[in-house]
């Protein structure tokens, strides 16, 4: 009788149908009177056109390096340079010319992962892919009909989506990526007679920065470097990093989530544009 | 609309502005949205018109409330559909011009009109392992650096309000979650726990088994709505769900235990053991 | 109505705050069958609103302060109208009762080597408060709230005690009780029982307290025989909000001024110190630069006016306003922002800037708040034995805000959390040495039970009565102006002619809807309580003829030290359910105690 005395083992209901289980409003019905739609639909339309631009860019397998105009700017895409087509300043990775399909496919899988199962990116995908939810007190997807399909929801509990606590290893990956990004900015310095820069240089060394900056604000980096820690007095030096440097950053992960994924767009875009001989590369010194 | 139930007070109808709540009035066994009218003050919370319509035009309205400060989370509800404090919802960042919805807390069972039965939140207090701190100094006290507790203290600020718990689509949509998962609230106590200095517990693996930290899909909404602004998921869930990996999904760690020969992570079933939940069933 | 559900406890606790917890937690450590009732949820009573600290002489930032010194504060604080030996004991045991704290998980904020930070409080003679931030009620009943839970102590939470039920030779046996979720009636026996019931300021229209303090614990201590002590004392707190309306009232922590904050007037005169009395005179900075200098070194200067005790401070305000000098709102400024930097006010006052910003919407790092007195605590209460806890009732123990006498006139910021530390374990304690030692049986008259049942479902029946909100604002709007905070002797008498016509009221009063979470009938019930121990306090507060801590007489400004200063107001009920008064001697303080008084000391 008392109110303390619920069963937490009852058998319940599944999935939530109108006012079966707990009364109060209709649960189909979102009271959410602003437009908490937008969101979601406005997450959905960048990663989706993304995706978009990574397939046709990935697929594209020609025009990654702008060596042919004596441009040493190598698209993020396609690096580290693993065939030998961007050997003109002679630093090709390896030599993978028994390799049929593009470049970038055995590439990508490693900032794809990453990204994939970084928490940010779980959270919007969750959101506006899966929709589940959608957005705050509005309904998963299917879970109003009992019985249904999604009635059920077991989160990151069973395989596949247990595999997200993988995470930290994709991490791993991704700060070598980083220092091959960072590599590359540096040799887009490079330039046929000498050190020089050009536009092309300055996007590159951008891009290098926000792969940095998205990659030290992970979870799992903030996690490792001190986060873990129970007493951060016995480690000074990484309770300073962890809160001077990594959690700053992390409070900022979802920003450059947004910016260095469009910016490795645009750097491909941009090399793109410049091997081809769309454009011409303006040079400043 | 037009089967709505309608009160106005009654007397003056002169220029005074005015606005209308769309309260839900019921129990368990059904209920409805009933609209009511009345003068718009300035400077008034949401807790504050329902108090007035309360005592003008519906004595009987429950409703929970202690504090009207924020500080003891009674009388969290949903506005226009977004959880909120009622006391700390200030009608002028409200439109005023559209009828106001105040409705229970969806994730509970509703009581009466906008009180729920949060027993559930009660219950999954009883599954935490305490604090089992070390022995202290020499000389009787406890030192703790405030750095080492500063991020248990930000978990701390907690009132209790559920308004969390009430947001977090794992059980809100999805009742049957109730028996395998805490919420936010009570992760993010298995997280201070594991973070406080002193404590010689090790509840990883409890918190996954147990209190279900798999669950959560890290969607946020915890975090939207919570009126002490806690980064509830990036302070205290994620670095839960990174500390469980340690326990039982990195091979690295695993390696480096057995190597180092350090102990291994306590079981969830040798951490069930000291909680009240369990000593409860056994007598 | 024949079958009621019943439950049987060796101890049974009514009141989940800071006192009946800790209560709870010594009881069931104790190995006594324990129970707690409480009226809201578990964790919601009025403990979590308390903020700037609790008070207790660890010597941690001022290694010279010890139990003495914090006893003669409290003693001077008082007026020295405290039980002493309440007091002796609360300064001894404080200290073990915070650090006990820290076994079941309290984080206090930590001085550079890693022990319990202390802060700066009014009528405190050293930094003395353990805190955190400005939440450190939330985190004291968040800790006992833990603690209780993991000993899996039985909790009855929305449950209202209205009646205690006694055997036949007066001793305590049960209680009844009201879910109010459905309605429904509940009984407990009981070996013995402890009220932990918290405050009665809901009797007064501008207050600090929540819904809860209704005075139900004094009430039922008072039906039962017991006798309450030092009713007149009630603490307005000086610092209240003033604006919005719907914020009046609400509490702005005196943290505000120990941390810097000064008080203006509109002529922005920072009017404090015109109002040194001369008791305090000796440790008050007469300058502003002297008081200005303070804050950093509290060894060479004394300190500003600013944080003289709270009733001087309270009278002081009111004063100004009543002289035409408030600010528009009716109170006075309270300025923190000219004084120190953002970033400082927000680390150290977080929820105060969080509560003006979102109620107000002021920012208190950029503006000055307005201000005003508003009623905070009742230092009388039910009288209890100083060791033991217990009431003039067999049975019946009490602690917390609702005991009386530890606190004197004059209750300083931080003593009542460690009061409620202290004295909430004793009280646990010698409840179950009771329990154990008086095996009585716990029968309860189910006849007497069908009569409580039936008076208090009467308001259903009624129809066309007063509402029980009408009624309240009545009974506030009473108290508010005839036994506020200045009082003089024609409005206590008008108030006590008044408060009977009330009671006459409360037998019409109506309740609508059905039993099911009704708060109109809720309020019905909470107003017999109010209704009488507003009596008792008009009552005392008329006999007492002299003004001291927070009793204050327009009519006698002066304290009166050899008549009034020496005895105690303790009123009772009669059968006839008349309200009795004596005045009582203060017990007498032994000889080595008194000397910690003397001059110089
Ligand atoms: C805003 C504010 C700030 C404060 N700041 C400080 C401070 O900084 N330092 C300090 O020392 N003190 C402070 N105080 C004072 C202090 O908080 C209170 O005096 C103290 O918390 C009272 O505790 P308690 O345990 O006696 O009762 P409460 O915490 O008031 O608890 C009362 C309990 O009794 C229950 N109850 C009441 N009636 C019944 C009934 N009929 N049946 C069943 N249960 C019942 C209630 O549900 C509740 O659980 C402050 C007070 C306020 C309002
Ligand atoms: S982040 Fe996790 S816990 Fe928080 S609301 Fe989302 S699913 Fe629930
Ligand atoms: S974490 Fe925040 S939202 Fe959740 S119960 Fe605590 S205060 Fe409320
Ligand atoms: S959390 Fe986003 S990259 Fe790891
Ligand atoms: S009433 Fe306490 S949080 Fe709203």
């Amino acid at each position: 009788m008392t109110t303390l005395n619920t069963e937490p083992d009852a058998p319940v209901p599944v999935g939530i149908e109108a006012n079966k289980v707990r009364g109060g409003p209709p649960r189909s019905e979102v009271l959410r009177k602003d437009k908490w739609w937008i969101q979601p639909l406005a997450i959905f339309t960048g990663l989706f056109a993304f995706i978009v631009y990574a397939t046709w860019a990935a697929l594209r397998n020609g025009h990654f390096y702008a060596g042919n105009v004596g441009r040493d700017y190598l698209s993020p895409f396609y690096s580290p340079c693993l065939t030998n087509s961007c050997t003109n300043n002679g630093y090709a990775w390896s030599d993978w010319s028994w390799w049929r399909l593009s470049p970038a496919i055995p590439i990508l899988i490693f900032p794809l992962s990453f990204r994939l199962s970084c928490y940010y990116y779980r959270k919007s995908y969750y959101r506006s892919f899966w929709l589940s939810p959608p957005s705050c007190a509005v309904p998963d997807a299917g879970s109003t009909k009992a019985g249904g399909p999604r009635s059920k929801y077991s989160g990151e509990t069973k395989f596949p989506l247990i595999l997200q606590n993988i995470h930290r290893y994709t991490w791993y990956f991704a700060v070598i990526f980083a220092g091959i990004l960072t590599f590359d900015a540096i040799a887009a310095f490079r330039f046929p007679n000498g050190i020089g820069m050009g536009l092309g240089t300055l996007i590159f060394v951008v891009n290098a920065c926000l792969i940095w900056a998205y990659t030290l604000g992970c979870h799992s980096c903030r996690h490792l470097c001190g986060g873990g820690l129970r007493k951060f007095s016995a480690s000074p030096s990484r309770h300073f990093v962890w809160k001077n440097f990594v959690s700053k950053l992390n409070e900022h992960h979802q920003l450059f989530a947004w910016l260095s994924l469009f910016w490795i767009a645009f750097a491909d875009f941009y090399t793109w544009l410049v091997s081809t001989g769309a454009i011409h590369d303006p040079r400043f010194f | 609309m037009s089967d709505t139930p309608t009160q106005t007070s009654t007397g003056d109808t002169n220029s005074q502005k005015k606005v209308t709540l769309k309260i839900w009035r019921g129990d368990a066994g059904g209920g409805q949205f009933v609209d009511y009218t009345l003068d718009y003050l300035d400077g008034e919370v949401v807790l504050d018109v329902v108090h007035r319509v309360q005592s003008e035009q519906a004595p009987d309205l429950g409703v929970r409330w202690n504090c009207k400060a924020g500080k003891c989370g009674s009388c969290s509800s949903e506005i226009n559909g977004k959880p909120s404090l009622m006391c700390m919802t200030r009608m002028s960042t409200l439109d005023i011009e559209k009828p106001i919805t105040v409705s229970p807390m969806r994730t509970f069972p509703i009581i009466k009109d906008l009180v729920t039965d949060v027993s559930f939140n009660f219950e999954v207090a009883k599954k935490i392992p305490a604090l089992r701190p070390k022995p202290r100094e020499k000389d009787g006290t406890y030192r703790m650096a405030q750095i080492d507790i500063a991020r248990g203290q930000e978990f701390r600020k907690c009132i209790e309000c559920f308004l969390c718990q009430n947001v977090c689509h794992v059980i809100r949509d999805h009742e049957d979650n109730k028996a395998h998962f805490a919420g936010p609230r009570f992760l993010m106590r298995i997280a201070e726990l594991e973070m406080h200095p002193l404590d010689t517990l090790d509840r990883r693996h409890y918190a996954f088994d147990v209190m279900g930290v798999g669950y959560c899909n890290i969607t946020k909404c915890c975090t939207e709505v919570c009126p002490e602004h806690i980064h509830i998921t990036d302070n205290a869930i994620i670095p839960l769900k990174e500390r469980v990996v340690d326990a039982r999904f990195d091979p690295v760690a695993w390696l480096g235990r057995t190597i180092m020969r350090k102990p291994k992570p306590m079981s969830s079933e040798e951490v069930a053991k000291v909680t009240p939940a369990a000593r409860q069933n056994q007598t | 109505m024949d079958t009621i559900e019943t439950h049987y406890f060796d101890v049974l606790i009514i009141g989940a705050g800071g006192a009946g917890l800790r209560a709870a937690v010594e009881a069931n450590a104790m190995g006594a069958k324990t129970a707690i009732v409480c009226k809201s949820l578990l964790g919601k009573a009025h403990t979590v609103m308390a903020e700037g600290g609790v008070a207790a002489a660890l010597g941690n930032v001022w290694p010279e302060d010890n139990w003495k010194v914090h006893f003669r504060d409290t003693m001077r604080g008082g007026k020295m109208l405290n039980n002493w030996r309440m007091a002796q004991l609360h300064a001894q045991e404080a200290p073990d009762r915070v650090m006990e704290l820290e076994d079941w998980g309290a984080l206090f904020d930590r001085t550079s080597d890693g022990r319990i930070l202390q802060r700066d409080f009014g009528g405190h003679r050293y930094a003395r408060l353990a805190h955190v931030g400005d939440r450190t009620g939330l985190e004291l009943l968040r800790t006992l709230q833990h603690r209780s839970v993991d000993q899996s102590v039985e909790v009855f939470m929305e449950c209202k005690i209205f009646r205690l039920l006694q055997d036949d030779n007066g001793n305590v046996n049960g209680a009844l009780g009201l879910w109010r979720e459905n309605g429904k009636f509940v009984a407990f026996g009981a070996k013995s029982i402890v009220i932990c019931s918290g405050g009665i300021g809901k009797i007064w229209k501008i207050t600090s307290n929540s819904w809860e303090s209704t005075a139900d614990g004094q009430a039922l201590a008072l039906w039962t025989g017991a006798d309450l002590i030092d009713m007149e004392f009630v603490q307005f707190h000086p610092t209240g909000m003033v604006w919005p309306p719907s914020a009046r009232g609400i509490l702005v922590t005196e943290g505000v001024r120990g941390d810097g904050g000064i008080l203006k007037n509109k002529n922005q005169e920072r009017f404090m110190f015109n109002y040194i009395p001369p008791f305090y005179a000796k440790e008050t900075a007469d300058t502003i630069e002297e008081g200005d200098q303070w804050y950093d070194n509290k060894k060479d200067f004394r300190r500003p006016p600013e944080l003289l005790p709270r009733d001087e401070v309270a009278r002081a305000i009111n004063a100004e306003i009543k002289a035409g000098r408030g600010s528009p709102h009716g109170g006075v400024y309270l300025d923190i922002c000219s004084r120190r930097s953002p970033e400082y006010i927000q680390r150290r006052l977080p929820s105060m800037y969080h509560q003006f910003k979102e109620l107000a919407d002021v920012d208190i790092t950029k503006e000055p708040m307005e201000i005003g007195p508003t009623c905070h605590y009742v230092m009388g209460g039910i009288r209890v034995d100083a060791e033991t806890t217990a009431t003039s009732v067999p049975g019946l123990f009490a602690a917390g805000e609702a005991a009386g006498g530890m606190h004197g006139s004059n209750r300083l910021g931080g003593n009542s959390l460690s009061d409620l530390l202290v004295f909430g374990k004793r009280a646990g304690e010698y409840a179950v040495r009771y329990a154990t030692d008086h095996s009585s049986d716990s029968k309860v008259s189910m006849s007497l039970i069908n009569d409580h049942i039936k008076t208090a479902l009467a308001p259903f029946e009624r129809e066309n009565g007063i509402s029980p909100y009408e009624l309240h604002h009545e009974l506030q709007d009473t108290m508010q102006s005839l036994a506020g905070i200045i009082r003089t002797e024609s409005e206590l008498a008008e108030a006590t002619e008044k408060l009977p016509v009330l009671k006459e009221k409360l037998q019409k009063v109506a309740v609508e809807g059905n039993r099911q979470f009704n708060p109109g009938w809720h309020m019905a019930l909470d107003l017999e309580s109010m209704l009488d121990i507003a009596a008792c306090n008009v009552i005392s507060a008329l006999e007492r003829k002299e003004s001291r801590g927070g009793h204050t007489r327009n009519d006698y400004p002066q304290s009166d030290p050899d008549h009034f200063g020496k005895v105690n107001m303790v009123t009772n009920m009669g059968n006839d359910g008349a309200i009795g008064l004596r005045q009582e001697p203060l017990p007498e303080m032994p000889d080595e105690l008194k000397v910690l008084f003397e001059e110089g000391k």
